[in-house]
């Protein structure tokens, strides 16, 4: 059986900024975002309504490019509470879930803001699959995901 | 024409939480040791099929460039295989096809992992998520596994108990295993006060981060009857992958739901029909599988059909999966307890092809193995494999 070495360790790191591009798709999404409307791309074919935007339907191959606008309430499809720190992930403890809007078929992820998570259980029985949540703006828009968040009715 | 293929060399280090080998060192022991049950030397390995997953967690761009040399794959063809976690599964995959194909008769699949030498693999994890949508809300592996576990506690009632179970076996089932990482005898209140890492997942609901090597050597039949008294019979090999996407598989026009890992149902179907297999129950004995979270390893056992939908949170209060039980679930102690990523889908091969080979430490050997199943899963539970190894090929 082959046993551990002796060794010496190096310090290194890496470091990488990047600009990403979001596509046109994208770039109209977070343009309604900063006017507080939450859009999303049809499929013309199946009628299926995707958050977050896609240019095609992933289940017809076909360009998505009718548009609706998504309801400002929506429910809890999936969540979790993060009660500890990861490495460069938001700061602990937080909530997410996973919501579907009204009028949308798939379900989109955002925090959830107006949890007490002092009590995970508490907290969990709260955030339970099948409760309500509206879409709260914040008052500064940047046209990115966190323009938004969620929060319990 | 499809050419029978088998494994007939089965190599791993120990898995620790740091090996102070580096990678190209932790590869080639890994190497020589599934050449060494094979009869074989480097010269007699005809392609290389390289297992590397993400780069980050080594901090070395593409590490399987670095490996070629301590690999035997100078003047040699060479592919790196990578999906996700998925990665070694995948690569034993093209191992096979390369053999089956009947480019190569002798072919060495190889890799090794060191999770923990960056500071944190979630952080790195995180990065699997797009930029735009989705990577803002510290998503990580382990958030993935707390979204499977609330949708299956809201579908089947699923308690935090019934997934404590399933550590408490795996790490029984570890104590057997020579080269498994976490092992011990732990019980369900052990798991039970461990802390939340994430909503509803704890501490011992959640595989280590290892550091180690794997290999396996697959030949053609040919040469697997020459050298090898009991090949590992590639009897079923599939891959199913699905959406990056986790809330398109939940509520209402969702295909399938994150609860259940139907993608591995279908990769199961195909796998079974390759190898004959219609009554998955009682015609394998050992199922080796890739759950790196208790609750994974619920949604795999009925997705490989030794139970329905629902069934498995009961049957686990039972001896059902236990290495007496009706079907061996990992033996070795999975993907729970040792987990380095670019080769954890190998470890299931190896493991489960240990079994077929008779070659596994006594106690860890489940009597009269005629069918070994092992898994893979990887990105956002999205990449499914599956690997049917049997002791007489079709």
């Amino acid at each position: 059986m082959i046993k551990n070495a002796e060794s010496m360790t190096l310090k290194g790191g890496w470091s990488v900024e990047y600009s990403y591009a979001v596509g046109p798709t994208g770039t109209k999404f977070f343009d309604a975002l900063k006017e507080e409307r939450i859009i999303a791309p049809k499929c013309p074919k199946c009628n299926l309504i995707m958050l977050p935007p896609r240019s095609f339907c992933e289940r017809c191959f076909v360009p998505a490019d009718e548009w609706v606008e998504a309801g400002k309430e929506g429910t809890i499809q999936a969540f979790t509470i993060v009660p500890c720190f990861f490495e460069s992930l938001p700061d602990p403890p937080y909530a997410i879930a996973y919501v579907m809007l009204d009028g949308t078929n798939t379900a989109m992820v955002n925090f959830v803001k107006n949890v007490d998570l002092s009590d995970l259980k508490k907290a969990a029985q709260r955030l339970a699959i099948g409760n309500r949540v509206k879409v709260v703006f914040e008052k500064e828009k940047k046209g990115t995901i966190n323009d938004f968040h969620y929060e319990l009715i | 024409m499809k050419r029978n293929a088998a494994i007939i060399g089965v190599g791993q280090t120990p898995y620790l939480s740091r090996h102070n080998y580096m990678i190209p060192e932790l590869s080639q022991q890994a190497a020589l040791q599934a050449l060494d049950m094979a009869c074989m030397t480097m010269d007699d390995i005809d392609a290389v099929v390289y297992s590397m997953a993400p780069s980050e967690f080594l901090g070395v761009n593409d590490p399987d460039k670095w490996c070629v040399d301590s690999v035997g794959s100078r003047n040699k063809p060479f592919m790196r295989i990578h999906t996700g976690g998925a990665t070694g599964g995948s690569a034993a995959q093209a191992g096979f096809f390369h053999v089956a194909s009947g480019l190569y008769d002798a072919v060495l699949v190889v890799g090794a992992d060191k999770v923990r030498e960056c500071k944190d693999s979630q952080q790195v994890l995180n990065t699997i998520w797009d930029p735009m949508y989705e990577r803002q809300f510290g998503l990580n592996t382990i958030v993935m596994a707390a979204l499977q576990a609330v949708r299956r506690i809201y579908r089947y009632k699923t308690t935090e108990e019934q997934m404590a179970r399933v550590a408490v076996r795996n790490w029984k089932n570890a104590l057997n295993n020579p080269v498994a990482h976490l092992k011990g005898n732990i019980t369900v209140d052990d798991v039970m006060k461990s802390p939340y890492y994430c909503w509803p997942i704890k501490k011992y609901d959640t595989c280590p981060s290892s550091a180690g090597g794997a290999a396996i050597v697959i030949a053609s039949e040919k040469k697997a009857k020459k050298l090898s008294t009991q090949p590992a019979w590639i009897k079923g090999c599939s891959e199913v992958a699905n959406t990056v996407f986790m809330g398109d598989q939940m509520g209402g026009a969702a295909e399938m739901d994150y609860a259940d890992w139907d993608e591995l149902a279908i990769a199961a179907k195909e796998a079974y029909r390759q190898a004959g297999i219609t009554n998955p129950l009682k015609e394998i004995q050992v199922a080796d599988v890739y759950a790196p979270f208790t609750v994974c390893e619920l949604s795999i056992v009925e997705a490989l059909g030794f139970c329905r939908k629902g069934e498995s949170e009961k049957l686990n209060e039972t001896n059902f999966f236990d290495m007496d039980g009706e079907i061996a679930v990992s033996p070795s102690g999975g993907s729970l307890c040792t987990n380095a990523i670019a080769v954890t889908a190998l470890a299931r091969v190896c493991d489960a092809a240990l079994q077929v080979l008779g070659k596994a430490k006594p106690t860890m050997q489940v009597k009269n193995v005629r069918n070994a199943v092992a898994t893979g899963i990887g990105g956002s539970f999205q990449f499914h494999t599956l690997m049917v190894l049997g002791s007489d090929h079709n």
